[in-house]
C-alpha cells in the first residue's frame, strides 16, 4: 500500500482540490507519518486497545464497518468448504471402490470438466436455471437461508471436484496396500475391511487438502459476493482499494489471515485425532 | 582412433534423444483423450494466431448500434453484443489477449519459481531456510487477497496483470522443484560432476534441471489451465484487463446484465474458456502419463 502513487486525501477530496487541503486532510488522518511509525502505532493500538482505528472513508469505527461483513463471508465459506467435503469425499470413495464401473466413471468425467469451468460461470449458469428460468432461489442479496443457497452451491462445487479426485486417488492407493488384504483375509466384512482399514488411512492427504481449499473458496467466496451482490468483506476490500482507505484493508486482511491461521491449526489437530502416529511422536518428543 | 570412438559416443547421444522423444510421443499417442485435447488446442491457437483473417478487428470494437443483441445468424455466428459489435470476433481476439497473458504468465512463474526452488534445494542450509520460510509467509496469504493488493497497488493492465499472475503461481514451482533437486543431488552423476570441478551453476543447469524437467512440463501444462480460469476471474471482477478490450472474464462480466435477454452472451465466452482449459487439462494429463509410466493409476 505505502509504495503505491496517489494517497487517501486526494481520492476523497477529488482531483481538483488545492494540495494545501489535501496535505492537511491526510496529516489528519494520520497519513503522513513514516512508514514505521505508522507501522508500530497500528501493532500498539490493535494489541493494547483491540482497537482497528476509524475507516477514513466513512470515519465509521473499522470494526464495526467489517465485522457483520466479516461474519457473511466466514459463513458462505465455512458452508462451501461444507458442502465441498460432502459432495466430494463420499463420491471419491465410492469411486475407488467400485473403479471402472458406472459411479467411477461418470462423476469422474464431470470432475474433469467442473476443473476447467470458473466458479463465476458456474453461479452464473446456477443464476441462469434457478433465479431466471424456474424463478426458484433470489438472484441477490443476503435475506434469508434462501439466499445462501446459490452461492454456497457455486463456490462449492470446484473444491467439491478437487475433494473427489482426490479422495479417489487416495483411496485406491491404500485400497491396494499389504494390510488391506490382511484384513480381507482374515475374513473382516467388506464394509468393515473400506470403511475402518482403507478410509481412515486414505482420509489424512484428504483432509489437508480440505483445509487448503478454504484458500480458495475465500477467493470464491469474493467472486460470489460480486455476483450474487451478497455484502461480504471481499466485496468491502475491492471497493475500498480505489479509494486507499488503509485501515479498513488492513483490518479485513488481517481478520482473514487469522481464520485461515486456525483453520490450519485444527486440521493439525484433526491429524493427531486420526493418526496415532503422529500422536505418538509429540508425545515422545515431550518425554 | 580416438576420433571415431567420440563420434561414436556422440551418435549414440543423438540416437538416445530421438528415440526417448519418439518414446513419449509414442506413449503420448496412444491416449485418445491427449490427442484429442491436443487437436483442440493447436486448432485454437491457430485461429487465434490467424484472428485477422477469420475476423477482422473492426468487427470486435467497431459499435453498431442498429443491430445490437441480435442472435446468432448467417451474418453474426454467435450473434452481437448491445453495441451491436459481434461476438464471435470479440471471443476470436478477446482469446488473444486471454491466451497470450496465461502463457506468458506460466512462463515467467515457472522461470521464477524453479530458480528459487533449484537455488533452495541445491545449497541447503540457511539459504533453503530463509526462501522457504519467506515462501510460508507467502502462501499463508489467499491468492486472491495477494492479487487485490498487486493489481490496485499498481493499477490495471497487461504488466501488472502479469505480475500479479506470476506471484499468485510461482510458489508451488518453488516447492517442486526444490524437492526434485533434493532427490537428484544426492545422485552419483551430480557428485562425479562436482568432483570433475563443475561450478554449482553449471551443475543445476546442465545435469540436474534436465532430469526434473518432465515434472516441470507437467506442471506447467497443468498450470496454463488453471492461470486461463484465475485471470478470467480476475477480469470478472475487474481486477483484470481494462474493459474496451476483449477478453474473456469481461465478456461474461458484460453479459450479466442481459442474462434474461440473450444469454448466448455468457454461454459463447464461457464456452471458449471450458473448451481451451479442458484441452489443455487432457494434454497435461496425457503428458504426464507419457513421461511417467510408474505415476499411471
Amino acid at each position: 500500500m505505502n509504495i503505491t502513487p496517489g494517497d487517501p486525501a486526494r481520492a476523497l477530496l477529488g482531483v481538483s482540490a488545492p494540495q494545501a487541503d489535501v496535505d492537511a486532510l491526510n496529516h489528519q488522518l494520520g497519513y503522513d507519518l513514516p512508514f514505521f511509525q505508522k507501522y508500530v502505532n497500528y501493532v500498539k493500538r490493535m494489541v493494547v486497545d483491540h482497537d482497528f482505528g476509524l475507516s477514513y472513508f466513512t470515519k465509521q469505527s473499522v470494526f464495526n464497518e467489517i465485522w457483520p461483513r466479516y461474519l457473511v463471508t466466514i459463513r458462505l465459506a465455512f458452508l462451501g468448504v461444507f458442502l465441498a467435503a460432502l459432495l466430494g469425499v463420499p463420491l471419491g470413495i465410492y469411486a475407488a471402490v467400485k473403479q471402472y464401473s458406472l459411479w467411477d466413471t461418470i462423476p469422474s468425467i464431470m470432475a474433469f470438466l467442473i476443473a476447467a469451468i470458473p466458479a463465476f460461470v458456474l453461479g452464473m449458469l446456477l443464476l441462469f436455471i434457478f433465479s431466471l428460468k424456474l424463478n426458484l432461489l433470489p438472484s441477490y442479496g443476503i435475506n434469508s437461508v434462501k439466499s445462501y443457497i446459490m452461492p454456497a452451491l457455486a463456490i462449492s462445487i470446484p473444491p467439491a471436484a478437487m475433494n473427489l479426485r482426490f479422495t479417489k486417488s487416495s483411496m485406491l492407493e491404500s485400497i491396494r496396500q499389504d494390510y488391506v488384504r490382511t484384513a480381507r483375509a482374515k475374513g473382516a466384512a467388506e464394509s468393515v475391511v473400506i470403511w475402518k482399514h482403507a478410509l481412515k488411512n486414505a482420509l489424512l492427504p484428504v483432509i489437508t487438502n480440505i483445509g487448503l481449499s478454504l484458500g480458495s473458496l475465500i477467493c470464491g467466496a469474493v467472486v460470489a459476493e460480486k455476483l450474487f451482490s451478497i455484502p461480504g468483506i471481499g466485496s468491502l476490500i475491492v471497493d475500498r482499494i480505489a479509494y486507499k482507505d488503509e485501515p479498513v484493508i488492513i483490518a479485513g486482511t488481517i481478520l482473514i489471515a487469522i481464520c485461515f491461521t486456525i483453520v490450519m491449526l485444527i486440521v493439525d489437530l484433526i491429524y493427531a485425532y486420526i493418526d496415532p502416529r503422529i500422536r505418538a511422536k509429540y508425545a515422545r518428543t515431550k518425554g | 582412433m580416438e576420433m571415431s570412438v567420440t563420434a561414436a559416443k556422440q551418435d549414440a547421444i543423438v540416437f538416445k534423444k530421438q528415440s526417448q522423444a519418439k518414446e513419449i510421443w509414442r506413449r503420448f499417442k496412444k491416449s485418445k483423450g491427449a490427442v484429442a485435447g491436443l487437436c483442440i488446442f493447436a486448432t485454437i491457437i491457430l485461429g487465434l494466431a490467424f484472428a485477422d483473417l477469420i475476423a477482422p478487428y473492426e468487427l470486435a470494437t467497431k459499435q453498431h448500434l442498429a443491430d445490437k443483441l441480435a442472435s446468432p445468424s448467417s451474418a453474426h455466428w454467435l450473434g452481437t453484443d448491445a453495441f451491436g459489435r459481434d461476438l464471435f470476433a470479440r471471443i476470436v481476439h478477446g482469446g488473444r489477449t486471454s491466451l497470450t497473458i496465461a502463457l506468458l504468465a506460466t512462463m515467467s512463474s515457472c522461470i521464477l519459481g524453479s530458480a528459487l526452488g533449484a537455488i533452495a534445494g541445491f545449497f541447503g542450509g540457511r539459504t533453503d531456510s530463509i526462501i522457504m520460510r519467506a515462501l510460508d509467509i507467502f502462501m499463508s496469504i489467499p491468492d486472491i487477497l495477494f492479487t487485490m493488493a498487486v493489481v490496485f497497488a499498481l493499477g490495471a493492465g497487461f504488466t501488472n496483470l502479469l505480475i500479479a499472475l506470476t506471484l499468485a503461481y510461482f510458489t508451488n514451482y518453488v516447492r517442486l522443484v526444490r524437492s526434485q533437486v533434493l532427490n537428484l543431488a544426492e545422485l552419483d552423476y551430480v557428485e562425479a560432476a562436482r568432483a570433475g570441478g563443475s561450478s554449482s551453476l553449471r551443475i543445476i543447469v546442465s545435469h540436474i534441471l534436465p532430469n526434473a524437467m518432465g515434472v516441470i512440463i507437467v506442471n506447467t501444462t497443468l498450470n496454463v489451465a488453471k492461470i486461463i480460469l484465475y485471470e478470467s476471474t480476475l477480469s470478472f471482477l475487474g481486477l483484470g484487463m481494462p474493459p474496451p478490450a476483449p477478453e474473456w472474464g469481461l465478456l461474461i462480466a458484460d453479459a450479466r446484465e442481459y442474462m434474461r435477454n440473450a444469454p448466448y452472451l455468457m454461454f459463447f465466452p464461457a464456452l471458449a474458456i471450458v473448451l481451451s482449459a479442458c484441452s489443455i487439462n487432457l494434454i497435461g494429463d496425457g503428458l504426464r502419463d507419457a513421461l511417467d509410466p510408474h505415476l499411471k493409476s
